[in-house]
């Protein structure tokens, strides 16, 4: 993959090729205004990490990707399809938005394999032999492929959430969205999961991913955004902002995070 | 009583014995003995003052025990189970659509549902019943279908449904809201995450307390007997109400009384049973 890095401002022409843009959004709960102007777009193919404090509105920016949260103003365009339009059929478009959450978010009540074809079912009327062969596959791919008649409480972890990422592949997205994805597993499960989304970063797709893995970040994100308090204050390939951050906010965010000292913040 | 332990002495501390040289274990020790005094001075003073032999002729006549067979079985027991399964069923799915209703983004949904559920859980059942028979005299025209079976079934229905949807909503609400957030972002309806994703797992936690739901409709399904049913119709109080008078005996009142407990304490462990596995299961 030859991606190169984007300028952190946004060309005015051809639009429509970005993945994902968002222009001039705002988001508030109540009196509190959590995004306060985010311009962002990310290229098909790329891997852009959101790296931040807690609190900083990345989980929040990456929720509005899908409008999961409803932004208080602003556009979010991904495909070509304008989310922030009432006229779009949501769940139309989510189809080709892939999401995994921190706490996985795995249906209890349904077995591993049922997790995976239950969407494809009955949001894409997949026939069952079809959905079934594309969640076994989609599970293979993950490495869970043996589990596929457990259920969720009988996995680990780290299992969980490689089940909701081939839940979320089975559905053929050409945008992930990975809101804290190794932030709720225990530090020896970590590696597995981020083997399998360095796996999907290989094969060219888009990702958005929001985390704390510095390490992740600078070896396989094209670009690292950095957010502090409602807005982006850096963007830029991952050695520019890891490497050599220009803000005073980066550097003292960086600064914790890598301090072996304070390695649990 | 004068034998009670003096509690109101302060308390000395390290446990040494009060001022009236008993330690607060011994003090304990000597209220259980006076405890099981009275209670065994109690059991001898009913068993002294109670006729036996009159109450044995009333309650536990063994003839007139075989003439409540077969019919407390086959026409009581089966009504009283018909009354309260159909009650229940109808229940069920009236407090889903309530709790639902409860639950909308639609204001006047919310109204209707809270102005049933606070109604109706605030009335007497029996009044709801008397209701239910007077009504058709009011409204010309109205008539209840399934005769006297959906009148009883009408009853409880509108009996059990406020309170389940009371328990149904609590347990929608006990979903994490992470799993109608996971199935929206796959691309689900609203509706469609509702019934594949949120319900089936509301109701798996509801299902202890409807079982307790169950029993009490069970119980208050005896009302049937203010409908003035007849034959065919009656179920287990009525039934040992009209057996009673036919011998002018209470032992049916007995027999039917333990046919209830028959069906109430197994169902009752069955829903402690299931609280307990689902304790677990969390």
């Amino acid at each position: 993959m030859t991606v190169s890095p984007t300028s952190p401002t946004i060309s005015e022409e051809a639009p429509a090729n970005h993945a994902v843009e968002i222009r001039d959004l705002h988001k508030s709960f109540g009196k509190l205004e959590v995004l306060r102007g985010i311009d962002f777009a990310v290229d098909p193919g790329q891997v852009v990490c959101v790296i931040g404090p807690s609190g900083s509105g990345k989980s929040t920016l990456l929720r509005c990707v899908n409008l999961l949260e409803e932004p208080t103003s602003g556009k979010v365009v991904v495909h070509g399809v304008e989310l922030t339009d009432r006229d779009v059929d949501i769940d139309a478009a989510r189809r080709s938005v892939g999401m995994v959450f921190q706490q996985f978010n795995l249906f209890p009540h349904m077995t591993v394999l049922q997790n995976v074809m239950i969407s494809q079912r009955r949001v894409l009327g997949r026939r069952k032999a079809e959905a079934e062969r594309i969640a076994r596959e989609n599970l293979e791919k993950v490495g869970i492929g043996e589990k596929c008649d457990a259920f969720p409480a009988q996995l680990s972890g780290g299992q969980q959430q490689r089940v909701a990422i081939a839940r979320a592949l089975a559905m053929s997205p050409a945008l992930m969205l990975f809101d804290e994805p190794t932030s709720a597993l225990d530090p020896e499960l970590v590696g597995d999961v981020l083997t399998v989304m360095r796996k999907l970063a290989e094969e060219g797709m888009t990702m958005l991913v929001v985390t704390h893995e510095m390490a992740f970040a600078r070896d396989v994100a094209d670009r690292v955004v950095f957010m502090d308090g409602g807005v982006i204050v850096e963007d830029g390939t991952p050695e520019q902002v890891i490497g050599a951050p220009q803000h005073e906010r980066t550097k003292t965010f960086l600064r914790r995070v890598l301090d072996p000292t304070h390695a649990d913040i | 009583m004068t034998d009670q332990p003096k509690t109101t002495e302060p308390a000395l501390a390290g446990g040494t014995p009060g001022k009236s040289g008993l330690s607060p274990r011994k003090r304990q020790r000597i209220s259980r003995a006076v405890q099981y005094v009275v209670l065994v001075a109690v059991a001898v003073f009913l068993a002294m003052r109670i006729e036996w032999g009159k109450l044995g002729e009333n309650f536990t006549k063994l003839d007139v025990a075989e003439k409540t067979l077969p019919d407390l079985f086959t026409v009581a027991l089966k009504n009283t189970i018909i009354y309260s399964v159909g009650g229940f069923v109808f229940a069920f799915l009236l407090g889903l659509v309530l709790a639902l209703m409860r639950l909308s983004s639609v204001r006047p949904y919310r109204w209707i549902a809270v102005a049933y559920i606070e109604i109706f859980r605030g009335l007497p059942a029996l009044l709801i019943f008397l209701l239910i028979l007077f009504l058709p005299l009011a409204i010309t025209g109205l008539e209840i279908p399934g005769g006297t079976y959906g009148q009883g079934i009408l009853g409880l229905t509108i009996v059990g449904s406020a309170y389940m949807a009371e328990t149904l909503r609590a347990g929608l609400q006990a979903v994490p809201k992470g799993q109608m957030e996971a199935a929206r972002s796959l691309g689900m309806s609203y509706t469609r995450a509702m019934v594949s994703i949120v319900i089936p797992q509301a109701v798996r936690i509801v299902i202890p307390p409807t079982t307790n739901q169950f029993v009490s409709l069970l119980k208050d399904s005896s009302l049937v007997l203010f409908l003035g049913v007849s034959g065919d119709y009656v179920e287990l109080t009525k039934f040992g109400n009209d057996t009673a008078s036919t011998y002018a005996n209470a032992t049916p009142i007995l027999v039917v009384g333990v046919t209830y407990l028959l069906v109430t304490i197994p169902l009752g462990y069955l829903a402690s049973r299931l609280e307990r596995r689902q304790a677990r299961g969390r």
